[in-house]
């Protein structure tokens, strides 16, 4: 079977289990948790390209989330709220008298989905300009990213009017015209959300086997190397970053309608280090690692404060450092280890290469 | 065939100290150069300012354009590759992903986001050339010492370099590797200038064509192997070095 047609199994396994399986198996309360979890795994998905095969540690990634969310929301409150009214909170808090201009945009629906992607990659390119071209790397760009994301729910909360606050935008009703309350609409949101998830796989899977993708391993593994092969790493870097914002704000945008609400609390450094953990977890430079991890963490975050509310973040805590201590590779490197047992190796002449885990895209 | 190798007046300081002191350096399009001197000469400092690594001040020109002042991988697309003391390949590709990025700086967007199909023709030429023919769709980590060596000469073959310096390329190699890559340097220089910095007096007299000798930042000789050898100043360098270490 060749890679490609393995492929194509895969995927076509994942849509029989997110749109068949899912569904019927699970209650509409837990349907909406998944819906919830596939928001991650969507992030994941980018956070897996830009660290696990860009080496760029973003613990910032709650930002364009944030972004793709508030993006979304403003747009459906506004619908909410009807034409030429203000939202629902300004009402309620009384300092404006009429919609501020930067909001005025979000009325318009297209405007609004737009924004939801290009926001947030429009700001991971400026920022990403800025950083990449001055050699900022390695732990130094990981607290810049993160101190980023505290810098935004500062500014969220300070601008209570607005924004909302710390409560952020809540309570939204409508989806494009569809009430959110009502199950059937909910199950289709859910739909919309694991048909995103799937298209954004397959773009991260030809991006990680095209020539870029290739060069975007050897810019991890080898900056300086790859700047004497006559390339500048920080452009490679920077279009892995973009995709990433994107892919995150587009999270973001779709996580509201799933959630109905989107707040700093959400979007601050500690749900983005949690994503973080979701993809090291699951195996950061594979393609369905991250994914898996992701949901995993976040399932695992549920059931277990539903149990044993205040031991979730020990938990998470200790996953971490025994991934990061004793699988680097994450859960999905298991994977290879059990294949190359199952495949005992011929004896060669050579000793065997202490050769790391084979970056191969395992679905 | 494009020009050689034109130096003048290179100077590089570290913070006061001068590593490189006013250099004077001809290289000859095709020529098979190679740079000797003792430690902390200021061999590599050379080459690191040439290929735009370190500030440096005076004139590097290749052919007719100057080198001095440009981004490092600007250098790289006029054609002046460079090699590492320490192998750099691309260790969790394989040898052919190392090659084909090695070749494809000049590649549009559209080619970057698809997919490599086949071997591109440059790229198998360069395969035959040092011979890893066989070793293709192997991990370049899984490659010995020596291999990682001629791979990253490969990979300066591939990008099309009409200059290449090689820092010490064949350091920790073995006789028969030492044999092959200076038949391999042969080949490739003619065609395009090779400018090598070397320690191993063996290999030097076997493959140089012609010999600088660089002692505390400066050029102390420079001729053929036979004329530098003979050159007192360069005897009382090595030999005062030698005796200095012994």
């Amino acid at each position: 079977m060749s890679a490609r047609t393995r492929a194509l199994a895969g995927f076509a396994a994942g849509a029989v289990l997110l749109f068949a399986l899912a569904p019927t198996v699970l209650t509409d309360f837990r349907l909406s948790l998944l819906a919830k979890y596939l928001c991650f795994a969507i992030v994941a998905i980018g956070v897996g390209l830009a660290w696990g095969r860009g080496g760029l540690l973003t613990l910032g990634q709650g930002v364009f989330f944030g972004l793709g969310g508030y993006a979304m929301a403003m747009h459906l409150k506004l619908a909410d709220a009807g034409p030429g009214q203000m939202p629902d909170f300004m009402q309620l808090y009384g300092q404006l008298d009429e919609l501020p201009a930067w909001w005025r945009p979000f009325e318009n629906p297209v405007f609004a989905l737009a924004a939801t992607m290009l926001l947030p990659m429009l700001v991971a390119f400026g920022l990403g300009s800025l950083v990449f071209r001055r050699r900022v790397r390695g732990a130094y760009f990981a607290i810049l990213s993160q101190a980023l994301a505290a810098a935004m729910v500062i500014l969220l909360i300070g601008q209570q009017g607005t924004t909302g606050g710390t409560n952020g935008l809540t309570d939204i009703k409508g989806f494009f015209g569809y009430a959110l309350d009502d199950p059937v609409n909910q199950r289709t949101v859910y739909f919309i959300i694991a048909g995103v998830l799937l298209a954004l796989l397959w773009l991260a899977r030809q991006l990680m086997q095209s020539r870029y993708g290739e060069l975007l391993v050897a810019v991890r593994d080898g900056e300086e190397r790859v700047r004497f092969l006559g390339y500048n790493p920080a452009n490679v870097k920077l279009v892995a970053y973009v995709v990433a914002a994107g892919m995150a704000g587009l999270a973001g945008a779709l996580f509201v309608p799933a959630v109905g609400i989107i707040s700093p609390a959400l979007i601050g450094i500690v749900p983005s280090i949690e994503l973080v953990i979701g993809v090291a977890v699951g195996g950061r430079a594979t393609l369905l690692g991250p994914v898996l991890g992701a949901v995993a963490v976040a399932w695992a975050k549920t059931a277990l404060s539903e149990r044993f509310p205040g031991t979730w973040t020990y938990a998470q805590g200790l996953m971490f450092v025994l991934v990061v201590a004793f699988l680097p590779g994450g859960l999905a490197s298991l994977w290879g280890l059990v294949r190359r047992r199952a495949a005992t190796p011929a004896p060669t002449t050579e000793p065997a290469p202490l050769a790391p885990e084979p970056r191969k895209v395992a679905a | 065939m494009s020009g050689g190798l034109r130096i003048r007046d290179l100077r590089v300081v570290f913070d006061g100290f001068v590593a490189v002191d006013g250099v004077d350096l001809d290289v000859a399009p095709g020529d098979l150069r190679f740079l000797i001197g003792p430690n902390g000469a200021g061999k590599t400092t050379l080459v690191d300012a040439v290929t735009g690594l370190v500030r440096a001040s005076g004139s590097a020109r290749f052919g007719e354009t100057e080198l001095l002042g440009r981004d490092v991988h600007r250098i790289v697309r006029l054609g002046v590759g460079r090699t590492f003391q320490t192998a750099a390949v691309f260790e969790e590709l394989t040898v052919l992903q190392n090659l084909d990025i090695a070749a494809g700086a000049g590649r549009g967007p559209w080619t970057m986001l698809r997919r490599r199909r086949g071997i591109p023709d440059d790229v198998a030429k360069a395969l035959e050339t040092i011979g890893l023919a066989d070793r293709r769709d192997d991990l370049a980590g899984t490659l010995a010492h020596g291999q990682k060596q001629w791979l990253e000469i490969g990979m300066l073959l591939v990008q099309d370099a009409k200059l290449l310096l090689l820092d010490e390329p064949v350091a920790g190699m073995s006789h028969e590797e030492r044999e092959a890559t200076g038949a391999l340097l042969e080949a490739v220089s003619g065609e395009r200038t090779v400018v090598v910095i070397e320690h191993d007096m063996d290999f030097l007299r076997r493959f140089a064509r012609t010999v600088t000798v660089l002692h505390a930042g400066k050029v102390l000789s420079e001729g053929t192997v036979a004329q530098v050898q003979a050159d007192p100043r360069v005897q009382e360098v090595y030999l005062g070095h030698a005796a200095k270490e012994a």
